[in-house]
């Protein structure tokens, strides 16, 4: 048993490691640019990747576009449409979810969550973001490249990735797309091995893993899974390069294109999506742990409440993360694998929908009896339990497999995983950036813009959303680029796509707000402090704010209590910061 | 409190669309309505878990939105909540899995009368294959693929010689008879998608993927694309006619066999697709 709450001061260990000199910066440029500081490495990260994701926002706007409005722009060819989508996807849940979540949030957060000075490899650290930068340059680069990004679909299935009737499969782009990838997760591997190293060996004195922030849990966890998943993805691009390129059949059996049978033989299509959604399924929980993690965080301190259930939510946490890797063929039950993988895949997907609930439970349950104090960030929190709940349990449909049939390569799939992997982890990234931007740049983030942003956001992210699950149980499959004549599919369909584009829209301009926002607060926002939330963990206890390279001045914080005591009975003010040696209160301790 | 009244109307309203909007799936055609059946309680089960927790997460916040002088509760666990939702949940879950796995079995179950009926997707195509009159399809292969032979059926394979070849034109099927449908690719992944009839399969070039199905009500119904093949995907469309006896066996007479194709071919009348 774990003492979550215990203020003994014998829990905490002497010192056993000296402190060690950092790398301190010479010049401007080893400063800003070329820095070994996770802190500016995090917003290098998170500037890249939110960045490359406003592409993709305009991606969505054109794709919307042609649905609503079909044939009314000329441009939208159906090779334009298939780039669009196929962009848009990649870049979102890779250079934009993966990038931001563990190269941002992570880089900023876990150093000082933990008590770090930084991340135990700093030259590795910078290494990693150079090379995710270069990935998104190949990627953008495709853009411009003779005939343009591949148009193969996210998945990037073969063999029609890489063959002349898709846009791409022959020239350049699905070429330029798997080299990004390639760089992208070489640039992850060396991140991730310094979050990991730095959680397991970088704590500071008293900060046992269970007494870590659940943001930390969230992507620690996240970051084991990337490490594990994302090698399958860089062998997959790997043999595609190769079949693509030198003529291997890794992935091709012998096939007719254009009435010739091409030099192909022998390989197996289904082998690729093994590969890919062995990656690809863990992929989902990367983005969404840290989410729940940060999202934990958000209502413990904005409700002033200790997260109920904190041991169950770290154990949740690591239950998901490991039943993440069984379940990766729900995503192929109608791929044309052996039925009977059906039975075990579904058993599975619908038991992690258990430590998925429990988790909700912990969320709402933290609410009850609590101060709820509702700021942005705290708005952005709640907003994502709900988008999460609808499109968590739109995944039972889909992982309960014989319900999947009729549903799978749907409009209904599109909208589910919209739901669950792109509007909850976006809405937790609001939430994070309202909470976090005050630590960053020293200054609060205009509290009337931030309340718009959130209205539009969220009302205008599930009208768009909740709708479009009954395009596809209409019947209407997902990657069309217009709905076309067909007997089952009424004409009032035409009219909820034009509505959904519409939101779509407003939603997508909404965030010239939050950027505007950004750029006016970081000079004209209010004065924020060292901690204008009054919350407990580390990274609000540092001796200035911003905090310098090394986090904190002369001596490294010392842990003696979880992260989660809001409102302690008896306490004089309604937290008590980790690092408070405080007098050890009653009601606390839970064994 | 604005937040907690946006969240009931999140309920209200997404019930409300749910209920009132008219767009739910196509009238079934084939023996799948358990299918549809296992969705509905899917649907009460969510529909009732996503209502419960938003609406208890509305009077949470209403209720203890901050006010002057208001102290949250201090209560770290609760084991015996934290198991009974477990447990309950475990309950909900298995509610939806136990139907769901009882189905897939009938799915993945073809009965052994079922008549097989060949499918090959191409860019951007629909062809099929009946098995003539001894009943049993010729085997086929890439290698044979020639603008004679489109779908590659082996011309040394007595079985196929009777098989009846349908390029590029509309299936036929006879009411109330279990099908096996073969699904055979000759380039890239298709998937062969009736909406009326719910069951749809993958279809993977280099081998030969299945579904069944009884047909249980005449029509004509759209055969779509449902896995990305290309630009041509949204555009490959097909149409798959449900008769009844007399009017099948009609059809089935004006049909071409193999045979009958390669010899019309070899003297060069005809072109694809016309019998």
């Amino acid at each position: 048993m774990v003492d979550v709450t215990s203020g003994a001061v014998d829990i905490v260990p002497p010192a056993e490691v000296p402190d060690v000199e950092l790398y301190h910066p010479r010049s401007w440029w080893t400063t800003y640019v070329f820095s070994q500081d996770a802190k500016v490495i995090a917003i290098q990260y998170a500037g890249t990747a939110i960045a490359i994701g406003l592409v993709a926002l305009v991606l969505s706007w054109l794709m919307r576009l042609q649905l609503g409005f079909p044939g009314t722009f000329s441009f939208i060819t159906p090779e334009a449409y298939y780039q669009f989508i196929t962009m848009h996807g990649m870049i979102m849940v890779i250079y934009l979810l993966t990038a931001l979540f563990l190269g941002g949030f992570g880089n900023y957060l876990i150093p000082l969550m933990v008590g770090a000075r930084d991340m135990v490899f700093p030259y590795v650290n910078m290494l990693s973001y150079w090379i995710y930068l270069l990935a998104v340059l190949i990627l953008t680069a495709s853009f411009f490249a003779p005939g343009g990004p591949t148009g193969a679909g996210w998945t990037l299935y073969p063999p029609q990735a890489i063959l002349t009737g898709t846009p791409g499969g022959q020239s350049w782009g699905i070429i330029l797309m798997l080299v990004s990838l390639i760089l992208f997760i070489i640039g992850f591997t060396m991140g991730g091995l310094n979050y990991v190293v730095t959680v397991l060996q970088g704590r500071t004195r008293g900060m046992s893993l269970m007494r870590m922030p659940l943001t930390v849990w969230g992507i620690f966890t996240a970051t084991v899974l990337a490490l594990l998943a994302f090698p399958a993805l860089f062998v997959a691009c790997v043999m595609m390069l190769l079949d693509r390129l030198i003529g291997t059949s890794f992935f091709m059996p012998a096939l007719i294109e254009a009435g010739q049978q091409l030099q192909y033989g022998g390989g197996s299509p289904i082998l690729f999506q093994h590969l890919f959604w062995f990656f690809g399924h863990p992929e989902v929980y990367i983005v969404a742990l840290p989410a729940f993690g940060i999202v934990s965080d958000l209502i413990s301190t904005h409700a002033r409440k200790n997260i109920f259930g904190y041991r169950m939510m770290v154990w949740a946490i690591v239950a998901i993360g490991a039943l993440s890797f069984i379940v990766w063929a729900h995503h192929m039950y109608v791929s044309g694998m052996h039925p009977w993988f059906g039975y075990f895949f579904a058993t599975t997907t619908l038991i992690i929908a258990i430590p998925t609930a429990i988790k909700v439970y912990n969320w709402v349950l933290t609410l009850w009896r609590g101060n709820i104090h509702l700021r942005t960030p705290m708005l952005f929190a709640l907003a994502f339990i709900v988008t999460f709940i609808n499109g968590g349990l739109t995944g039972l449909f889909l992982g309960n497999v014989v319900v999947d049939v009729p549903l799978s390569d749907t409009m209904f799939v599109v909208a589910h995983f919209h739901m669950v992997m792109g509007v909850a982890p976006i809405l937790v990234i609001f939430g994070a950036i309202y909470h976090w931007y005050p630590k960053i740049t020293g200054r609060l983030l205009n509290e009337g813009m931030g309340q718009f942003h959130f209205w539009i956001t969220f009302i205008g992210a599930y009208a768009i959303f909740f709708p479009m699950h009954y395009v596809g149980l209409v019947g209407v499959p997902r990657r069309y680029p217009e709905l076309g004549d067909a007997a089952f599919i009424p004409a009032s369909v035409q009219d909820l796509n034009a509505f959904i584009t519409v939101a779509a829209l407003i939603v997508g301009f909404a965030q010239i707000v939050f950027l505007f926002n950004l750029a006016w607060s970081l000079r004209h926002g209010r004065e924020a402090g060292d901690n204008p939330w009054r919350a407990t963990s580390l990274e609000w206890q540092t001796p200035t704010t911003p905090p310098p390279h090394g986090n904190w001045g002369k001596d490294v914080p010392v842990v003696y209590r979880w992260a989660y005591d809001y409102s302690v009975p008896g306490a004089p003010e309604d937290f008590i910061a980790q690092n408070d040696p405080g007098p050890q209160t009653a009601a606390g301790a839970t064994a | 409190m604005a937040l907690a009244l946006v969240l009931v109307l999140v309920v209200v309203g997404s019930i409300a669309f749910h209920a009132f909007s008219p767009w739910w799936w196509t009238p079934i055609a084939s023996n799948w309505s358990y299918i549809d059946h296992t969705l509905v309680i899917t649907f009460w089960i969510t529909g009732a878990v996503f209502a419960a927790v938003v609406l208890f997460m509305a009077y949470c916040v209403y209720r203890f939105r901050h006010r002057e002088g208001l102290k949250a509760a201090y209560e770290p666990e609760s084991k015996r909540l934290e198991l009974w939702l477990t447990v309950v949940t475990g309950v909900g879950v298995a509610a939806m899995l136990a139907p769901g796995l009882y189905v897939w079995h009938q799915f993945v179950t073809v009965p052994e009368d079922a008549t097989e009926v060949e499918v090959i997707g191409q860019q951007w195509q629909w062809s099929y294959r009946l098995p003539g009159a001894d009943g049993r399809l010729g085997t086929s292969d890439i290698k044979w693929v020639t603008p004679e032979n489109p779908l590659g059926v082996n011309p040394n394979d007595p079985n196929g010689q009777d098989d009846v070849v349908i390029e590029a034109d509309d299936l036929h099927l006879p009411m109330n008879k279990p099908v096996k449908v073969l699904l055979r690719s000759i380039d890239v992944l298709h998937d062969f998608y009736v909406p009326e009839f719910r069951a749809k399969m993958d279809i993977v070039p280099g081998m030969v993927t299945y579904f069944w199905f009884t047909p249980i009500r005449t029509g004509t119904f759209d055969a779509l694309c449902a896995e990305l093949c290309g630009v041509g995907h949204g555009f490959m469309r097909g149409t798959v006619v449900v008769d009844n006896e007399n009017d099948y066996q009609e059809w089935l007479q004006t049909q071409s066999t193999f045979a009958q194709l390669s010899a019309l071919r070899q003297v060069g009348t005809v072109g694809p697709g016309q019998p």
